[in-house]
């Protein structure tokens, strides 16, 4: 709200969201947030929740959550009524706002007002409460995330003021766009970075551009026609990017306003990247690695050292392009073995990490910090010596054969290099000699072939001779979640009858 | 003199400049702009001038921090007096730009 309060009195005359002709200015983005703090003031909601797309509403309805002193909930719209319902239900008392003409989702839930979002804003139009009135407490719950959570009912995070605001002010200089800048974020309000990009563009003064839905013509065209500066993505969305700027061909405009991509959220195919630098020569790039529960990013990877890793004769040095890059200002990094105690570098371990905008703790959970404030991200990964963070997956993901642990994610980054894959996804399927086995899905691109004996053959040569897959299965596409996670959990399913029974 | 919590805001009595606390080194602050100590928000002034000694002002989204960095205040309203603590001025904070990441 603070941050708020500082943008619409250092532009108040700048659109904050929307386009350039109709877009909101932050003087109203100010008076309509003050107006939805006034509302959820009126009926004593303890929560406010929002089961929509990205709207110009967004920022509107977390600020003035934040103004009223009231955690702001984004769930994912997409799930079943079911389940949409279940997490409403949890966080009663609440004030539900819902996708224009999808109210009745979450009619009849014990505590819970819906407002279809439409009506809400139309309201907001027209009857404007002049309650200028907050307070700033950074204990204060800000935002609960439902986490995906592949086992087990989701996990709310909590993420507190303090931990939003220390993330602001550590990465985002005030005021520090030109008046000509907007950022497009295509991903959803539920989603961290989608919370992260409404705080950080507004403290800098950049205009916020929305595509609820993403597909990729869709975000070219809106690149183009709005100008747009900076962007936000998730790998799966670069991919197709890539695709469809590859298919205008030599004669594409590409995309000259694009100063900065910034991309995030999974793992991003090396080949990907590469072509994505060669065909946005002007556009710097950079990497963020973050969890919902550290307040979005807590390492980059940025764009000069994309630059130089690309450009680099050095095999250390070109594979920092596959890195998270270096940790933020303010945050430390700790590689722990199992025993949490630290490895050394170079070694695969836990991911630790430490600093003020670092929550690490659920709603019904509590806080999952060890005493001395490090956070067990359960990501596995390691530091080269110059201390660039490589990710390699969750430590769930871990495929344990025969005693020895092997992360998938360094049989796909070799996998990925071979011209004819276009996705690849190794994980373990019960083996009665081994634990496991390991099985790789494999989806090449169009119209070219690739042999597992050729597949295994280069794993092997890459890797140790225990990293090469038992099984090479051929897929047509690789099962994704709506933020561009890849769903381990189905594929193993899917995949279940390769394995031991 | 009053302690500064972190997230307490404070206003100047001389001028418009209001500032919330980042980071502070506990115990009690004499915490002052335009050369008067800062009051809550809405408990005193803005009355008279900064002094001379205290008038170049405080810049909006600006971070203001003492000789060692235990004191740590960001400007959340602009004015025409400078911040200080004790009868010295505060620093401005160096901004380390990062590549924007969302």
């Amino acid at each position: 709200m603070m941050l708020l309060e500082m943008a619409a009195g250092g532009f108040a005359d700048r659109v904050a969201v929307g386009t350039r002709d109709s877009g909101l200015t932050f003087a109203e983005l100010f008076e309509r947030s003050g107006a939805i703090a006034g509302r959820l003031r009126s009926v004593d909601a303890g929560h406010l929740v929002l089961a929509d797309v990205s709207s110009e509403a967004l920022p509107a309805l977390l600020f003035g959550a934040s103004w009223a002193g009231v955690p702001f909930v984004p769930l994912n719209y997409r799930l079943a009524d079911a389940e949409l319902r279940t997490l409403a239900g949890r966080v009663s008392p609440a004030l539900a706002v819902a996708e224009p003409g999808a109210a009745g989702r979450l009619d009849g839930i014990d505590g819970v007002e819906t407002v279809d979002r439409a009506v809400l804003w139309a309201e907001l139009a027209t009857a404007l409460s002049a309650d200028h009135d907050w307070a700033f407490d950074g204990e204060d719950v800000a935002v609960l995330l439902f986490t995906s959570g592949t086992t087990g009912d989701p996990k709310a995070a909590v993420l507190r003021q303090r931990h939003l605001v220390s993330y602001i002010l550590g990465s985002v200089e005030f005021g520090s766009a030109g008046e000509e800048e907007a950022a497009l974020v295509s991903v959803p309000p539920y989603h961290v970075a989608g919370i992260a990009a409404v705080l950080s563009n507004a403290f800098a003064g950049r205009r916020l551009l929305q595509l609820p839905t993403f597909e990729p013509n869709a975000w070219i065209d809106l690149v183009r026609a709005e100008g747009v500066t900076s962007a936000m993505v998730v790998p799966t969305m670069l991919a197709r990017i890539v695709e469809h700027l590859d298919a205008e061909g030599p004669g594409s405009p590409g995309l000259p306003t694009l100063r900065a991509l910034s991309y995030g959220g999974g793992r991003m195919p090396q080949p990907v990247v590469e072509r994505a630098l060669e065909l946005l020569p002007d556009t710097r790039f950079v990497n963020a690695y973050g969890l919902t529960e550290t307040s979005s990013t807590v390492a980059l990877l940025g764009p000069d050292e994309h630059r130089a890793a690309v450009a680099s004769d050095d095999p250390a040095v070109r594979r920092r392009l596959a890195s998270a890059g270096r940790p933020m200002p303010g945050i430390e990094v700790s590689i722990r073995d199992e025993a949490g105690a630290e490895a050394p570098v170079g070694e695969a371990g836990d991911i630790w990490l430490r600093g003020e905008q670092v929550s690490g703790e659920y709603r019904e959970q509590g806080s999952r910090l060890t005493d001395d404030g490090w956070f067990p991200t359960n990501d596995g990964g390691w530091l080269d010596d110059e201390g660039y963070l490589f990710v390699t997956g969750r430590i769930d993901d871990v495929i344990v054969k025969g005693g020895q642990n092997i992360s998938p994610g360094e049989i796909e980054e070799v996998l990925l290099r071979h011209p004819a894959v276009a996705d690849a996804a190794a994980i373990g399927l019960p083996d009665h000699e081994w634990g496991e086995r390991i099985v790789v899905a494999v989806a090449t691109h169009a119209g070219v072939e690739a042999s597992a004996e050729e597949l295994c053959a280069l794993v092997r040569r890459e890797l140790r001779s225990n990293r090469t897959p038992d099984h090479v299965e051929f897929v047509d596409d690789l099962p994704y979640g709506d933020t561009g996670k890849l769903l381990r959990r189905v594929l193993r399913e899917q995949l279940a009858h390769l394995g031991d029974a | 003199m009053a302690e500064l919590k972190p997230g307490s805001r404070w206003a100047s009595q001389v001028c418009t400049t209001e500032v919330i606390v980042v980071r502070s080194p506990g115990g009690d602050v004499d915490l002052e702009c335009g050369g008067s100590t800062m009051v809550p928000p809405g408990e005193g002034g803005p009355n008279g001038s900064p002094d001379a000694a205290a008038s170049e002002g405080s810049q909006l989204g600006k971070r203001y921090v003492d000789g060692d960095d235990a004191l740590e205040i960001l400007c959340t309203k602009p004015g025409d007096g400078s911040l200080g603590v004790g009868g010295t001025l505060l620093g401005l904070k160096e901004a380390k730009p990062l590549p924007a990441s969302d």
